[in-house]
């Protein structure tokens, strides 16, 4: 009995890193290839197991393609997307979770209804607006309607709602004013929410490609996603230059995540409510 | 009751100074483009400029046009295709981590979560490479198993069911956590009882995970659904559509439409039909989950 138990759980393991090795090939296989010669990349003999150690396909990347004007466009919008989404929804939700005002309800049924609108169906009228804004080509097109994400309002006005009552009436009494209550009290109680909301909102804009490719067509305002798309066309079909360009664009994303991995593994299950 | 009503005042200004910014951005950008996408679809607008009222001409157009009917079969097709694939996977691996310990454990969900993190051209750039017809990785796979290369992105049979694979390993890992937050929340004490009972971990698992689990597995196959009729920017970049529309979508349509096309007002009105598919489902996801007894 014990014995056949035993069994189940070595091959249950194997199985499990057998798995996980399928989901990480693709990976690997992208990491092997960038380290090639062209040459050795196309060549019948080259095996499956990592051969050689070549930079010179990095190096071109980042010299021959605008890859860094991408980095910075990715990194400005996805930081200010960041900032302003969690400050303008930490304030509203506030108001939501704490006040009583005229058409607090309906606010708050509009901020759930919106979390159903698919942003992908508006892009039509979005880049309409945006070019009479003047906006196309520019951080202000790629960022602005990026900035709502019903979530974050959600999330905050759940934990806003759980903070005791008598800390408010506290400062209240001690003629503190709802701002000071905001931001003194409410956003350091809520720090590893803020945390989390900050990461999710952050990858979403790192990642997001249909919008930016729609409104960022010059090569100078393209982020990350939609800039090396272009790569390919230049360079035609040269794989190891490809899949070094790949890799150079997963890589902040990627190694912030391995460093930071339970917490972004905490604000995925946070903001899809499976744990609060 | 001067000052009662001061305080009042100044109280809802207040309110009001904490909502504006979010309102603005709002209104301007969300609230807006909603209703001028509606307006849009009753015209004959370009994408820049004005355009005429011209009724349900559009939608007419529309239910009568060939490859509408196209992209929402391949839509529902890729639906089938991946929703419940990817949660069935999700779940097993779930599983599998969830028996894991410690550092082991975090290793090999960092494994399974790491494409979700990547850009969409970063994920779509690689597979391209793996499945070259001529060097690609897995081709000689293919080959072993039907007996030559296979252009998958090229062949009508084979892209679909492709763009899915491609999908559901980029996609997976956020499903995998929402499955071990579920796993996690399930009380230990459960599990001993059932042991103390006799109860095999077959019964272990239809009896006590199967059932506490049930609220996780409906968000996630809502959330799967939802995300799934978005589907553009893996056929986009993978297949443009193709070959012969095989795997042209109605996102696809509402860019190509508009951003090709420029025929603002009939892209509007394919971008109408799939926001009212979605929110159709959002809000019957949203019933779901109350009756699931979430909020």
């Amino acid at each position: 009995m014990i014995r056949t138990r035993r069994i189940e759980n070595i091959t249950l393991s194997a199985i499990t890193l057998f798995a996980a090795a399928i989901w990480v090939f693709p990976l690997y296989w992208a990491l092997v290839t960038s380290l090639r010669r062209e040459s050795r990349v196309v060549s019948d003999s080259a095996g499956l197991l990592p051969d050689e150690f070549n930079l010179a396909s990095y190096i071109d990347a980042i010299v021959n393609t605008r890859l860094l004007t991408w980095y910075w466009n990715s990194i400005g919008t996805a930081v200010i997307i960041t900032v302003v989404t969690i400050i303008t929804s930490m304030m509203c939700a506030y108001a939501i979770s704490q006040m009583r005002f005229p058409g607090r309800r309906v606010l708050y049924m509009v901020v759930l209804a919106s979390f159903m609108i698919p942003a992908q169906a508006l892009v039509v009228s979005q880049f309409i607006l945006m070019n009479d804004l003047g906006l196309i080509n520019t951080w202000g097109g790629i960022i602005l309607p990026q900035l709502i994400v019903p979530v974050v309002i959600i999330v905050y006005k759940q934990f806003f709602d759980a903070v005791p009552k008598e800390l408010r009436e506290a400062v209240l009494l001690d003629g503190g004013g709802e701002y000071t209550l905001l931001f003194k009290v409410y956003l350091p109680l809520n720090w590893g929410i803020t945390a989390a909301l900050s990461i999710i909102t952050f990858i979403g804009a790192w990642n997001a490609f249909f919008w930016p490719f729609l409104v960022a067509t010059s090569e100078s305002t393209m982020t990350i996603p939609v800039g090396i798309t272009q790569v390919q066309d230049t360079f035609g079909v040269q794989y190891a230059r490809v899949m070094s360009v790949a890799l150079l664009a997963a890589m902040p994303v990627a190694v912030a995540y391995l460093v930071f991995q339970r917490r972004v593994t905490e604000a995925v299950m946070i903001s899809s409510g499976v744990k609060g | 009751m001067a000052l009662r009503s001061k305080n009042r005042l100044r109280h809802n200004l207040i309110a009001f100074s904490l909502i504006a910014p979010f309102l603005a951005i709002f209104l301007l950008v969300f609230l807006y483009p909603t209703f001028k996408v509606i307006q849009l679809s009753f015209t004959n607008a370009p994408l820049i400029g004005d355009g005429e009222w011209i009724g349900l001409d559009n939608f007419r157009r529309l239910f009568a046009d060939r490859l509408f009917y196209t992209s929402l079969y391949n839509n529902i097709y890729f639906v089938v295709l991946t929703v419940v694939p990817t949660t069935a996977i999700a779940l097993g691996i779930a599983l599998m981590v969830n028996r894991l310990r410690g550092r082991l454990q975090a290793l090999i969900l960092a494994t399974f979560f790491l494409p979700y993190i990547l850009p969409v051209s970063v994920v779509t750039e690689i597979w391209a490479w793996m499945l070259d017809v001529q060097f690609g990785v897995v081709q000689p796979t293919i080959e072993a198993i039907i007996g030559r290369p296979m252009p998958v992105f090229r062949n009508p049979q084979w892209v679909m069911p492709t763009i899915a694979v491609v999908t559901i390993w980029w996609t997976n890992g956020f499903n995998v956590l929402l499955f071990i937050a579920g796993l996690r929340n399930i009380p230990t004490e459960l599990y001993e009882a059932a042991a103390l009972d006799g109860a095999t971990p077959r019964q272990q698992f239809t009896r006590v995970t199967w059932p506490l689990l049930w609220p996780v597995t409906t968000l996630v196959l809502t959330l799967q659904l939802i995300l799934q009729l978005k589907l553009f920017d893996q056929v986009y970049l993978l297949s443009q559509g193709g070959p012969f529309n095989q795997s042209y979508v109605l996102l696809l349509m509402v860019y190509r439409e508009a951003f090709q096309l420029n025929q603002g007002g009939y892209a509007s009105a394919v971008a109408l039909v799939l926001f009212v598919m979605i929110m159709v489902v959002s809000v019957l996801q949203f019933q779901l989950l109350r009756i699931g007894g979430r909020k």
